[in-house]
Order: structure tokens, then sequence, then C-alpha cells
């Protein structure tokens, strides 16, 4: 009776945490279907806000933006942080904590001033004549941005992995035989990919999530965040939950196939180990 | 020769509605089939230049091809081989913040009133040159001249409304007709309220009779302490939140832009607005080009098309505000063409007041006072403060604590 009651407990609280969780997701998606433009009234059933986004080409540009700026800032920081990683983790232990901390900044940094900074940092560019006419705010600028506040995401992702190695693998591979230049792709690079796809994934979350640091340095483009903010006068528009909802789909399907496969080489990893034994 | 008369017969059909409309049809350049401007005035001079203007406007404040209705951004595109890269603020604020931080150069920007009359004084806009905008005469006379640019050097008016009362007629007793209602304790906690200084200043301001645009610190503070008196019966300080709040029948009554009314009470039918006796404030929103504008000639361009007839009332009509082209109005139906809420009679006009730009003090005081109302909790908020310091600082010096003792055992 009693271990009865503790499981009903320990199923309500995990009922509870996934609803807290989930549930905001599934309120927006459910009004993603609305047929009137309310938040809370829901009059009926429609496609229309799905058929109308594809025909909206601000909200499809800045889409556009924010998902090329965050594929491209994010495979430049995971290189640039990658390599920087390795870098710190040859320096001496005094130098290492120093480098270490000084990258820590700008992420406890608030992103307020992070951005202001940048763009205060652009200005001065700009006064000295860097970018010509048209000015340097845009492209360039947002991307250097968001490199910015991405590349200590990976040093603080890849570093610890770095340091879990065992050190005397590389020199094992350079012992037989190995150029340094091959030990670092065959050995180590191997045992950091998953770490460093981790980090990737997160600056692309990072920069597509981004609103405060792109506001100050997009010049006269928009990235995705800035065009819903930019509808709070009126009312942001049920286009932006057909929109989350498409978002949250497609990442959940990357999650789920990438768990699949992950199991998937798991499993087969497993029937060759096995394999392996009964030859032997 | 059978096939021959074929193509004449059906050349002369396509002729046959050319020649069948009247003059207009000449004159006019049809675009798509909601799009037609006119045609004396030279659309495509840009054509081949390559040329890009950056339009900066409110959010969801063109019509843009969303939601059945007609992309009028594309359409000029289509027309000028002008290339449009068409972004959106969320308030005068940050559009003015955008701009003086050197961060962006715009060509067209679509600024209220009081932030028109700033950027002149700042020195931020061009004056237009309306050889390139001949659709100004479109522009009802009653929307120009207004005291932030008495002479329409700066700006063209793009749309306009006015505050008033939105109220639920299920929830109150007696229709509202005062600013008043909206300290009546009987409404307790059903009270929404505009959460920006100004419109919120100008509620209040009205309700004591004074004017919108304050003189004198003094006034401000007086002001202020009304809307402080204001905060235990308001539910909550709120922008766009408002349009669901009150179609859902969660609020009793709250100040909103006429134009937005319309839209909630073509949701909810319970819903009623007034303007309020004591006066509203009347906005426009214009049509301006920042010193800094790089292809003026093209902006002008696009200004005059925005004041297209089927332009305007392509906007119109997905926006939701009254139009100040003359032309639009009379295309409108009949029901909104009349509407006492957007189109209101000379009683509401005659005391309806235009925010100008303050003096640097008085914003100051205004925003300072503002904020303050805003973070002032009678329950004494502010010792919550104190104690999460104590709570920080108690948890550090544990935490040091720790440290240190791990530390001397490890000496140990």
């Amino acid at each position: 009776m009693k271990t009865q009651n503790k499981r009903l407990l320990q199923r309500a609280y995990i009922v509870l945490i996934f609803g807290f969780m989930y549930l905001p997701i599934a309120v927006l998606i459910a009004y993603s279907f609305n047929e009137n433009k309310s938040r809370t009234v829901f009059s009926g059933f429609t496609l229309d806000w799905y058929r109308s986004l594809f025909h909206n080409e601000m909200i499809l540009s800045a889409l556009g933006l924010s998902l090329v700026l965050a594929l491209v800032s994010s495979v430049l920081a995971t290189v640039l942080g990658t390599l920087a990683t390795i870098g710190i983790h040859s320096m001496s232990r005094r130098t290492q904590l120093i480098v270490n901390n000084i990258s820590y900044v700008p992420v406890v940094n608030p992103e307020i001033i992070t951005g202001v900074s940048l763009m205060l940092l652009f200005v001065l560019l700009q006064k000295a004549g860097i970018g010509g006419e048209g000015g340097i705010f845009g492209w360039f600028t947002l991307l250097i941005a968001h490199i910015t506040f991405n590349v200590p995401y990976v040093i603080f992702n890849v570093g610890p992995k770095l340091r879990q190695l065992d050190s005397s693998l590389y020199n094992a591979a350079l012992d037989l035989g190995c150029t340094p230049r091959q030990a670092f792709f065959k050995v180590i690079m191997p045992q950091l990919t998953p770490a460093i796809l981790s980090a990737f994934l997160i600056c692309l979350t990072y920069s597509i999530d981004d609103f405060m640091i792109s506001y100050f340095n997009c010049g006269t483009m928009q990235t995705l965040p800035i065009a819903i903010y930019s509808m709070t006068r009126k009312k942001v528009s049920p286009e932006i939950n057909a929109l989350s909802a498409i978002i949250f789909l497609v990442i959940l399907a990357i999650i789920l196939i990438s768990n699949h496969m992950d199991s998937r080489a798991y499993r087969r990893n497993q029937a060759a180990i096995r394999k392996g034994a009964a030859e032997v | 020769m059978q096939l021959k008369r074929l193509c004449t017969l059906g050349a002369a059909f396509l002729l046959l509605p050319v020649c069948a409309t009247p003059a207009l049809a000449a004159e006019e350049i049809v675009v798509n089939e909601d799009i037609s401007v006119s045609g004396d005035y030279d659309w495509t001079r840009f054509a081949n230049d390559n040329i890009t203007l950056n339009v900066y406007n409110w959010g969801l404040y063109i019509s843009d091809g969303s939601d059945d209705s007609v992309d009028v951004v594309s359409a000029f595109e289509e027309l000028t081989g002008i290339k449009v890269n068409y972004t959106t603020f969320d308030s005068n604020e940050s559009l003015y913040a955008k701009m003086k931080s050197g961060g962006a150069s715009y060509d067209v920007i679509f600024p209220s009133d009081y932030m028109v009359g700033k950027l002149i004084e700042e020195g931020m806009l061009a004056p237009l040159d309306y050889d390139n905008i001949p659709n100004i005469s479109a522009i009802g006379e009653e929307y120009l001249g207004w005291d932030f640019d008495p002479d329409n050097t700066y700006s063209v008016p793009y749309m306009w409304g006015t505050t008033g009362l939105i109220y639920n007629t299920t929830m109150v007793d007696e229709a509202p007709t005062s600013w008043s209602a909206l300290w009546d304790v009987q409404y307790a906690g059903n009270v929404l309220m505009f959460n920006n200084s100004r419109d919120a200043y100008a509620i209040a301001a009205k309700r004591a009779g004074l004017s919108l645009n304050p003189s004198s610190v003094e006034e401000v503070d007086q002001v202020m302490q009304d809307l402080q008196d204001q905060k235990s019966i308001v539910q909550a300080y709120v922008m766009d939140e408002i349009f669901d709040k009150m179609e859902g029948g969660e609020a009793a009554m709250a100040p909103y832009y006429a134009g937005d009314a319309l839209t909630m009470i073509e949701d909810n039918p319970d819903l009623a607005f007034v303007h309020p006796e004591e006066g509203v404030n009347f906005f426009v929103d214009s049509m301006c080009i920042p010193s800094t504008c790089k292809n003026k000639e093209a902006a002008e361009m696009f200004i005059n098309y925005m004041c297209e007839t089927s332009v305007g009332y392509a906007n119109c009509d997905y926006i939701g505000y009254s139009t100040p082209i003359t032309a639009v109005w009379e295309m409108l139906d009949d029901d909104l063409k009349y509407s006492p809420i957007a189109y209101p009679g000379e009683d509401v006009m005659s005391k309806a007041e235009v925010f100008v730009t303050l003096p640097d003090e008085i914003n100051a005081e205004m925003d300072s006072q503002w904020s303050q109302m805003k973070s002032y909790d009678e329950s004494g908020g502010s010792w919550m403060v104190v104690i999460f310091l104590l709570g920080a600082v108690a948890l550090s010096g544990f935490n040091i604590w720790r440290k240190l003792r791990k530390k001397m055992r490890d000496n140990y």
C-alpha cells in the first residue's frame, strides 16, 4: 500500500514536470490551427495560417536569415572554438586558468552588454571608414557578433572532454609512426567528435534564439526573433504559431532520428563484439 | 484563312474591354488584380539602377500578403524594379534608438506624430520633394498641417486613429463615457492599462482636464500621482495582450487604439467602444525620409506609391486603422465609412489632441516617474530585495567557509 502511494506520487511528479515543459508548446501548436486570430477563443479548425505563412515574404526571409546565420556562425564558431581549446590545453596551468576565465566572461555577461559593446565597436570602425558608403552594419556584423558569443560555448563544451583524454594516447600515436597531424585527426578528433557535435548544436540553438545581440548589430537586416518582437503593437500573428509548430516538429524529428541511429549503431557494435567473441 | 479570321476575332475580343472602359483604363497601370496605379507617373525610371530601398515600418503595419491580403511591397517591386528590404520595429522609441545609434541607414521610415517632431528637431529627416509625390493631393486636408510638422515639409500621413475606451457590455453596469471609469473601484482588478508611459499619461491627464502634453515637471508629477492611485485597481499593464484579454472576457475595460477596437469587436460582439468625453489622443503615423537616405528620389516614389488609392485601400483593409486618403475612404463599406469608431465626428475630433515632442527634462521626468510607479509596491516589495541580498551574501559566505575548510583539511 505504501509503495503504491509512493509510486502514485512519483507518477504525478513526472506528469507535472512534463506538463510544465510541454503544455505551452501543445497550446501553441493547437492555436496554430485556430480559425480566428485570438489566442484564447478556439473557434474552429483551419490550415490557413500554414498556407498564409508560406506567402509571407517578410517572415520567410527573416527565417531564412536566421537559419543561414545560425549555420554559418555555428560552423565557424565550432572550428574556432575547437582550435582554441586545443591551444589552451597545451598551455601552462596558470595561463590556462587565465585564458579560460577570460573566455568565460562573455557567457556570464548580460547579453545586452555584449550587444551594445559590439555595436559601439562597429560604429567606431564605421567612423574609421570601414564598410564604405553603405555602412558596416548588416550580414557581416551579425555574423561576427554571433561567432563572438558562440565561441565560449564551444570552448566550455570541448575543453572538459579534452581534459578527460589520456594524453599518452597522442604520444603513443606518435610513437607508432603517426605525424602530429595524423595523430590529431586519427586519434584525438574521433574522441572529441561527440563534444564538438553537441557544441555545434548548442551554438545553433543560441544563434537562432538570440534577440538582444542581433538587435543591436543587424543594421537594416532582420532575424526571426526581431521580426516577431516587432509585432507586439498589433497582435502577434498566428502564422508565428504555425512557424513555431513546424520548427518544433523538425527539431523533434531530428532528435528522434539521431537517437534511432545511435541505438542502431550501438546494437550493431554489440553484435560485432559478440560475433568476435564467438569466433575466438 | 480560317485561322487568320479566328485570330482577328480573338484580338478584337482582347481589345474589347480596353475600348469599353472609358479613358481611365488607359491612364492606369495594372500591376495585378488588386493593385493599379496612376499612369502619369514615371514608375520605371530606376528599373535598371539596381536600387534597394530600406523600409522600416511598424510590425504588421502593411498589407503583406498574409491572410488573403494583397502583398503591396512585392507589387511595388514588380512595378518599379526597385528592391525593397522591408523590416519592422515595435515602438517609436526603438525606431529612434536604432537611427541614433548609427547602426542602420533607412530610406523610408514610419514614425508617429511626436517622433516626427523629435526627428525634425534633431535634423534627422530630409525635406520631401513633392514633385515626386504628386499623390499628396489625395490626402484629406484635415490630416495635413498638424503641429509636429506644420507644412508637411518632412512627413506624409500614412494611417491615423484615436485612442478610446473599449469595454465588455456584459461586465459593466452602465456604459462608461469618461476616462474616470478606469479609476472606478467597482471594476477593481478588471481594468487594463497601457503599458507605455506616453499613452498612459495621456489618459490620466485628460481625465484631470489637462493637456496630454505637459508643460512643466510639476504637472507630470501631479498626473503621475493619479496613475499611482489607479495602480491598485489595474489588473495588468499590457499592450497587445489587450486583444486576448478583452476578446476572452478576462477584463471589463481597457484603453486602446480605435482601429484595433474594431478588430476586437468583430471577434467578440459583446465588446463596445467609446471616445471618452474628456477628449482622446489623435495620432498620425507618417512616412518620412531620413537625412542619411542614399536614394531619396526612389524613396519618394515609394511614398507616392503608398498614397495610391488601390494600395491605400489594401493597407487600410489589412491594418484596420483609419486612412487619410479621401478616395480610399470613399471606397469603404458604409458600415466602416460612417463608423463613429474609425471616423469619429466633429464632437470627438474637436476635443482630440495630438502628441507633440516634449522637452528633454519633462520627458525624463515622465519616464522616471513611470518606472517608479510601475515598480512601486504597497506591500513593501523593497523588503524582498534586502532579503534576497542577505540570502545571496549568506550563500556566498557559506561557500567560502566550505572552501576554506576543505583547503584546511587538504593541508592537514
